[in-house]
């Protein structure tokens, strides 16, 4: 028995026909409403338009990564994720009645958050649907539909259905993160261009209390599912999803039927574990996305701008990290404080971050769904090496787990003056690390850029930038490849943007506005 | 090593031919190209270097004769 009961959210007609909002978001899912959220916590009032009057139904995100976290404790929603979700760092990969191999994901201590939490996606929607409308500032429209747009070049002309009738408004900024089958990106007749792969894949949510460790198991052949592979996650209140690949010929309205399904988790969990079904599926995963994610006023977030298979949690993970590099940037440009020109760093920064992603989930499904018998015999060697040869593991590709982009090269960060060999490179998503009895990334500026100062006696502070002391025998400096006197500035997002062995408050403000897209 | 050496190397050429003929003495066309993948894996990480099993992959690629017979 699930605990989650799906929450109806009232439908309101409109009052404000012709009206004219700041930002609109069509879509209310994981992407949209995170975009919403961040948005309304710097102080922008937002207009969500979702078609539909509920969070998410069934299998979707499971696996939300530690950026993702850390994003979501900016949000203030970090803590009830990780208290609800099942904590995981381990996997074990089998091979036909063998284990090959187990691995550790974070072997490294200090960090506020684990690797990953699973946890179903409703659970986040539902919280970040209450988190908006605790700021009083998100305008949450249930079984509102996106039905029409002319994207102009001074504004954003939405025509919305609803059951009440329809309506106009106009947005200064449109975010459209309306999902895989984004209707936006249809009306705006924008290809979403990459690959099919030709398998199929049955998703099952099961109910069991079965005394597994939390860990990410896959089987490539497993004796109970001979000829394809299966991985099994653990969720919140005992639900279990299991991927089954079923291959290219299989049925998926047959193989849907719910005896058919329970038999196969029968031959996988023995008969001795009771169990229900939740939710079953059918998926045929594609790896694609949109030219350019920023159209004028309309921009695209998550999987209405790209789409990914499920191995590596690169979906939702890589939607959350859309959504954390915009809104910083859109309401410096709301504020005035930034060209417009800033936004098209969004494009600049997300998509080698997602082609990145793109990659990475494509190689794990070519590994896990062999294009030919070639591939195959390479695939089912390196397993058969594994088992014996630690130089064989880190060939194994059953998914390539979700790590932050690094933004390489990005034109909002200050290139070094000085050597900086250690550390989280330029564009590295800041690392966390014990401070003062807690956490760096909690002391940094939510709204803000901060400066972390390593040391005692170094350079004053900037106006508008939070100033953090960071003592230099500790495990942040090392993180960081600090020594005493060096400074290193941190994003709105949290993201490395300069960092000086000496520095001056006009280099930091130098950087600053560089980061700001004011300055080249 | 940044580039494929294709000059005679081996110290015993018959041995080295007759060693991974040898290998897939009773073995089944599925289990000979299980076999094969497994040493180019190996060899491949002796090697080291990507960039070399590239240049290799090529080699290779390239030597195939537009054989008159095939089929035959």
């Amino acid at each position: 028995m699930a605990a989650f009961e799906p929450p109806h959210y009232p439908f309101r007609p409109a009052t404000d026909d012709g009206a004219r909002h700041r930002v609109v978001v069509a879509g209310g899912g994981l992407v949209g409403l995170t975009a919403a959220l961040d948005l309304a916590r710097r102080g922008q009032p937002v207009v969500v338009l979702d078609d539909d009057d509920t969070v998410s139904t069934g299998s979707r995100a499971i696996c939300f990564a530690k950026r993702t976290l850390e994003i979501y404790d900016r949000l203030g929603i970090g803590g009830a994720i990780r208290d609800k979700g099942t904590t995981w760092n381990t996997g074990r990969v089998y091979f036909g009645e063998r284990e090959v191999y187990g691995f550790d994901l974070l072997p490294e201590r200090g960090h506020r958050n684990p690797a990953f939490v699973n946890l179903q996606q409703y659970y986040v929607e539902h919280w970040l649907v209450e988190a908006c409308l605790a700021t009083g500032l998100v305008d949450l429209r249930w079984k509102h539909k996106v039905a029409g747009i002319v994207n102009g070049a001074d504004g954003v002309r939405l025509a919305v259905e609803t059951p009440a009738g329809n309506y106009s408004l106009t947005a200064d900024w449109l975010l459209a993160c309306d999902g895989a089958r984004s209707l936006v990106r249809e009306l705006l007749g924008l290809a979403f261009v990459g690959k099919v792969f030709r398998d199929r894949f049955l998703i099952a949510d099961v109910v069991m209390h079965a005394d597994f460790p939390a860990e990410r198991r896959f089987w490539f052949e497993p004796p109970f599912h001979r000829g394809g592979s299966v991985l099994l996650h653990r969720q919140a209140d005992d639900v279990w999803r299991i991927d089954f690949q079923l291959g290219w010929d299989a049925d998926p309205e047959v193989e849907r039927e719910p005896e058919r399904v329970r038999a196969r988790v029968r031959a996988m969990l023995g008969p001795a574990i009771p169990f229900e079904l939740e939710w079953v599926s059918i998926y045929t995963f594609r790896c694609r996305r949109i030219e350019k994610f920023r159209h004028g006023r309309t921009i695209f977030l998550g999987d209405a701008a790209h789409q990914v298979s499920p191995f590596g949690a690169r979906g939702g993970n890589g939607g959350v990290q859309d959504a954390d590099n915009l809104g910083w940037k859109l309401d410096a440009v709301i504020r005035g404080e930034a060209p417009a020109t800033l936004l098209d760093t969004y494009d600049i920064e997300r998509i080698p971050a997602t082609d990145e992603n793109i990659l990475n989930s494509t190689r794990s499904t070519d590994f896990i769904t062999p294009k030919n018998e070639a591939a195959r015999a390479y695939r089912d060697a390196v397993l058969e090496l594994a088992a014996r040869h630690d130089f064989a593991r880190p060939l194994v590709n059953s998914g390539r787990l979700s790590r932050p982009a690094v933004l390489h090269n990005s034109p909002l960060s200050t290139p070094d003056e000085a050597p900086w060999a250690d550390g989280a490179p330029l564009g590295a998503a800041a690392p966390d690390a014990p401070l003062d009895n807690g956490f760096l990334l909690d002391r940094t500026d939510p709204n803000g850029f901060t400066l972390l100062v390593f040391g005692e006696g170094a350079p004053g502070g900037v106006p508008g930038v939070k100033r953090v002391n960071v003592p230099v025998a500790s495990v942040a400096a090392e993180r960081y490849g600090a020594g005493t006197g060096n400074a290193v500035l941190l994003r709105p997002d949290q993201h490395v943007a300069a960092r000086w062995r000496r520095c001056d408050p006009a280099a930091i403000g130098h950087a600053r506005d560089r980061a700001l897209g004011r300055v080249a | 090593m940044t580039a494929l050496d294709t000059s005679p190397r081996l110290d015993d050429p018959d041995l080295a031919f007759e060693s991974l003929v040898e290998a897939h003495r009773d073995l089944t066309p599925d289990q000979s190209r299980r076999l094969d993948a497994r040493l180019v894996l190996l060899l491949a990480n002796h090697i080291g270097s990507v960039t070399v099993l590239r240049e290799a992959i090529a080699a290779a690629r390239e030597a195939a004769w537009e054989a008159p017979e095939a089929g035959r």
